[in-house]
């Protein structure tokens, strides 16, 4: 009995996933589709979504949670992200600098 | 003799997590190469040299559809994966990997079409920085959903050849990692690429 309860649990995990994952990508195709907000208003919205589905994503399709089951595969993710934000942050800022003065 | 063959045949659960968290590791590796293409297009969105830009290159409606294929076939394997860890019939995890595997190539079918329009109307990867940055992105993403249909297609040999043994069901696993971190990819192209290229 016990297993068809942690079956359902899990099956619902899925299912809640999937429907956050329709609804943010909804909300982020129409704020393109049709603009109320100025132009970066707008892409702050759509990356803001973006970051929200990715957690979604990783917690319930990827089943990263705060348990210590997964704090090995968190830690890992974490730093990882750490490192991206670094080099794409140091990248972004050099080019769009040298950009600047190109011009 | 140190290791009986049923020890070798059977690592205990926290081999598996090793070979999982291994597994981890090659994909957040995987993410900085992605990341940091990403970085590269975001520097040349300008770069069109005259040519094609993103606003009249990129169609939302076809790339919102690729969109729900790829989010509907994470589900699907969900499903199957739920399918495998509770051992349902075969037959249940056989028809969610066979969907998996349908709208993974249906994807492929809508994203080859893309393609195709682009190098029509003379968008191909020389002709401007803007175009080599995106052409190194994208398709980067759906070679690994190539990959990932193809992986797929082993799994469903291996499932009927071998059977749900430790390690038929480790490479299960380690595949539905793979196809639900290619989703997050394509989530962050969705929206970098093809509505930040609409965002006037």
């Amino acid at each position: 009995m016990k297993n068809g309860t942690e079956r359902r649990t899990e099956l619902r995990t899925y299912a809640v996933g999937y429907l956050l994952a329709l609804a943010l990508t909804g909300a982020a195709f129409a704020a393109v589709v049709w603009p109320s907000f100025a132009a970066g208003t707008t892409l702050a919205i759509v990356l803001g979504l973006a970051l929200v589905q990715a957690v979604v994503h990783f917690r319930c399709f990827l089943h990263i949670t705060m348990q210590r089951a997964s704090r090995h595969d968190l830690q890992l993710i974490l730093f990882s992200t750490l490192i991206i934000v670094m080099m794409v942050g140091g990248t972004m800022v050099l080019l769009m600098n040298l950009r600047t003065r190109m011009m | 003799m140190s290791k009986t063959a049923t020890e070798i045949e059977q690592p205990d659960a926290e081999q598996d997590d090793t070979a999982l968290f291994g597994f981890w590791i090659f994909l957040m590796s995987d993410a900085v190469i992605f990341a940091l293409l990403f970085a590269t297009y975001g520097t040349m969105t300008q770069a069109t040299a005259g040519g094609p830009t993103a606003a009249a290159e990129f169609k939302l409606v076809p790339t919102f559809i690729e969109t729900l294929l790829l989010l509907t076939s994470s589900a699907t394997f969900g499903r199957a994966s739920v399918a495998m860890k509770y051992d349902e019939p075969r037959r249940v995890l056989f028809f969610w990997l066979f969907v998996t595997l349908g709208l993974g190539l249906v994807f492929l079918g809508f994203e080859a079409k893309d393609f195709a329009d682009m190098f029509a109307d003379g968008a191909y990867p020389s002709r401007s920085g803007f175009l080599s940055a995106f052409f190194a992105l994208v398709p980067l993403h759906g070679l690994h959903v190539v990959a990932g249909c193809f992986w797929l297609i082993v799994m469903i040999v291996q499932v009927r050849v071998i059977g749900l043994d430790r390690r038929v069901k480790l490479n299960l696993l380690r595949l539905g990692l793979f196809w639900h971190f290619l989703d997050v990819v394509w989530i962050a192209i969705f929206s970098v690429v093809y509505l930040g290229g609409h965002i006037a």
